[in-house]
């Protein structure tokens, strides 16, 4: 990937980013968010790691994006409007940004400094080299995944299927008017 | 040509036994409890217990064995055979709490006992994991079973308010433990436990900035699973809110898990990095004794004085991390006594409860002594082993981690620690005399009815005397247990035959 | 970058078909207009009004189940991709894993989780 494209999209991200958090009204956020992770796939595959930056697309940007959306619905969020956060979140926040911007120092600082990185081999992150790992070494964590999917199906159901003899299906219904 | 290289994964299904057996199980329970009644779910309950006692025998199958499985996925050795053993007991003594309750609350039995059984494969997970990745998913596995499990009760507004809050804060923890996770990763350039040992062990990482970050982030996330100040807000009003076998579950087997993965990764795998965390984890310890017992004084509510306790005993277990590899035994025999005083004190908890709320104050346990005079001795053994009274198993448990962590110089630790069970007495104290002194309080009903809890209150307080009166052989199992993952670390990773 | 040819002349394809069904569609398509017909179409949703009514919880619950079987998918791409080097024992594998989300499918219709009402 050219530099100049790498700048671009970088910053393309770091925009959207903050368009998530300055937005007041959440489905403004949420498609910021979108663009943040649809720009990451785009820096993903550049890097080819092409994999990852397809699931990042249809997992993140497609799937959970949805499930959010579901969310913002579901709580009924309103439009932020005054100032919002609490004094301790904002603290929170300003100092996890912080380690986050040591973190980033200690990459980009002079050699002496720097963390040594190892260099990816041929084919990395193609679907062949993934399948290679997930099916032979990472066989266990592939089937546990499917567990943990399972119980995700129980969960979800167990917090959110109708219960007997409770829950009129026409007071549902009736949504926005 | 293939890329694939299968001849790598050694098959050896013996260890990986129980973790099928409760996979198969849940999934049975899953599908045979869909047609069954609420108030009807005993028989699923029975299942349970029945395949948790066949996965338990697998079990013992394990012991004396050593090496990895899996392609270094998974740890066979006694280790993770001793932490797989203790969580299974202890989700065996939730079940037997569990039968009349889950069916006289009308729980959903389907969902209640095959949640149960996914959290528990976690947990299995997370103590035979060989690789973070597994770790990771063991932990995520358990979690989200405890979440559902701590709203199962949806018509109770307290159940809710349970669920959500321990599922906000665990999944923000769960984010630092995978970033943490993926620091290491980078620092080392390999996930698997015995590589990144042997890498760390090399002295070639020095005070890499990724891998410090990466450890500190896998202190918090842990540190909010045993509930560690100051990563322990959730856990009162979850303790609280949880119907309480689920809150016995918690306060019990997802610590045991927690401190499996916690112990094998900092004290085995990052040991000889010690000086990175060991002076973290000592501030933490002392923050949590302190916090923990600290704030149990002022409870009026049974259930947040047992979670505030939880609190301040995970604080222990951290001295003994602080202080070192010597202490590793101890902690180990700690977690075991801990497990049966603290099943045992819910079991008389739910014994007492009525119905809704009625039972759980403080107050409630008024005069049982008169009216339950066996079910008050049991509860008075429990209180006396949580405060360290000997001859019970904490007594023991606390005086091999204080003495070891002395022999390591740890001597400001150990007087924080035993100033803080000077205070514990006074609120375990405070329900015995409650108990034996003070008149009213609530009737037990139907305790005959119950006979499954009568059973675990009953073996709870046999374990509990009999672990602190006669620790030899626990002991030695403990020290060989940890031995087992932290001894002869030239053959950590090799491969067992099949 | 080779690689990546066939992906744009793709793109180029699917626009080019995209734009000439639309023109054709616009200039030779029948147009009879109504107030209800020009409303922006919303599942059958009322398209305007307030956006913040509460929805049913049904809705979250079919959303998350599609979510949890579409990542199950996901894991199943690079098996797909590769199953003729996987052989006999990537099928098995796949199999064990379809079936233990196939009980989740079997246990949320037995619950009648995927009913509407």
């Amino acid at each position: 990937m050219p530099p100049f494209l790498y700048i671009f999209l970088g910053a393309l991200a770091i925009v959207s980013a903050l368009g998530v958090i300055v937005q007041r009204n959440p489905i403004h956020s949420l498609l910021a968010l979108i663009a943040t992770l649809m720009t990451v796939a785009v820096l993903f595959i550049g890097e080819d790691a092409v994999v990852v930056g397809f699931l990042q697309i249809i997992v993140y940007a497609g799937a959970i994006m949805v499930l959010f959306l579901f969310v913002i619905w579901l709580l009924n969020l309103q439009v932020e409007t005054g100032p919002t956060g609490h004094l301790a979140l904002k603290l929170f926040g300003s100092l996890t940004a912080a380690l986050l911007a040591t973190e980033l120092f200690f990459i980009l600082a002079p050699p002496h400094l720097q963390v040594k990185f190892t260099h990816e081999p041929v084919g990395y992150g193609s679907l062949a080299s993934l399948a290679g790992k997930l099916f032979t070494d990472y066989l266990v964590a592939f089937e546990v995944t499917s567990v943990l999917l399972l119980a995700a199906v129980v969960g979800s159901v167990a917090l959110a299927r109708r219960l007997p003899g409770t829950d009129d299906p026409r007071a549902a219904r009736k949504t926005a008017s | 040509m293939s890329p694939f290289n299968l001849a790598a994964i050694n098959f050896v299904w013996l260890p990986i036994l129980p973790l099928v057996v409760v996979t198969v199980a849940a999934m049975a329970v899953l599908l045979a409890g869909v047609r069954v009644d609420d108030s009807e779910s005993e028989g699923l309950g029975l299942l349970t217990l029945a395949s948790l006692a066949v996965a338990f025998v697998f079990t013992l199958g394990i012991l004396g064995q050593y090496g990895v499985a899996f392609a270094g996925a998974i740890s066979v050795d006694s280790f993770s055979a001793f932490f797989e053993l203790v969580i299974l007991i202890a989700a065996m003594f939730t079940v037997m709490m569990s039968l009349d309750y889950a069916a006289e609350n009308r729980i959903p039995g389907a969902e209640y006992y095959s949640l149960l059984l996914f959290s528990v494969l976690g947990m299995m997970l997370m103590a035979a994991a060989g690789d973070l990745i597994v770790i990771f998913l063991g932990l995520e596995t358990m979690s989200i079973t405890v979440y559902v499990l701590a709203g199962i009760m949806r018509r109770n507004a307290k159940s809710n308010e349970a669920a959500i809050k321990y599922f906000l804060l665990g999944a923000f923890s769960t984010g630092f433990l995978l970033y943490g996770i993926a620091l290491v990763y980078g620092a080392t350039g390999t996930i698997k436990l015995g590589p990144i040992h042997d890498a760390l062990a090399s002295g070639a990482m020095g005070s890499n900035p990724l891998l410090l970050a990466g450890i500190g982030m896998m202190v918090i996330g842990f540190g909010f699973k045993v509930a560690a100040v100051p990563f322990h807000m959730w856990a009162p009003d979850v303790y609280e809110g949880a119907p309480t076998p689920v809150t016995a579950f918690m306060a019990v087997g997802v610590k045991l898990a927690a401190f499996a993965a916690f112990i094998r990764v900092f004290m085995v795998d990052f040991a000889s990095v010690g000086a990175h965390w060991q002076t973290v984890l000592w501030v933490i310890a002392a923050l949590t004794m302190t916090g923990g017992n600290l704030i149990a004084v002022v409870q009026t509510n049974i259930k947040r004085m047992l979670a505030y306790s939880a609190i301040a005993h995970a604080g222990y277990l951290l001295l003994g991390m602080a202080a070192g590899v010597r202490s590793g035994p101890a902690i180990l025999y700690y977690l075991l006594g801990y497990t049966f005083t603290n099943l045992g004190a819910f079991s008389v908890v739910i014994a007492l409860e009525r119905r809704g709320e009625a039972g759980n104050q403080i107050s409630d346990f008024r005069g049982l002594a008169a009216r339950q005079p066996l079910l008050a001795g049991a509860m008075a053994i429990f209180l006396l082993s949580l405060t360290g009274v000997p001859p019970m198993a904490g007594f023991v448990g606390k005086f091999y981690i204080f003495s070891e962590a002395l022999h390591q110089g740890y001597v400001g630790l150990v007087i924080i620690a035993v100033l803080n069970s000077v205070v514990s007495a006074y609120y375990y104290f405070y329900v015995l005399v409650a108990m034996y002194m003070q008149e009213g309080g609530v009737e037990v009903e139907r305790l005959s009815a119950r006979p499954a809890l009568v059973a675990a209150v009953g073996l709870a307080a046999l374990a509990t005397i009999l672990i602190g009166v006669y620790p030899q052989p626990y002991i030695a199992s403990a020290a060989n247990a940890f031995h087992s993952a932290s001894g002869a670390e030239g053959s950590h990773s090799a491969a067992l035959e099949p | 970058m080779t690689t990546w040819y066939p992906v744009a002349v793709t793109l180029l394809v699917a626009g080019v078909i995209v734009g000439v069904m639309c023109t054709i569609n616009m200039l030779i398509g029948p147009k009879r207009p109504g107030a209800i017909k020009s409303e922006a179409f919303e599942c059958g949703n009322p398209p305007s009004g307030s956006a913040w009514g509460r929805f049913s919880v049904r809705f979250y619950l079919t959303a998350i189940l599609f979510l949890i079987f579409d990542v199950e998918v996901i894991f199943l791409y690079p098996w797909a991709v590769e199953l003729r080097y996987l052989g006999m024992f990537g099928f098995v594998e796949a199999l064990i894993f379809i079936a233990i989300l196939c009980v989740g499918l079997l246990y949320a219709w037995q619950r009648g989780a995927l009913d509407w009402d």
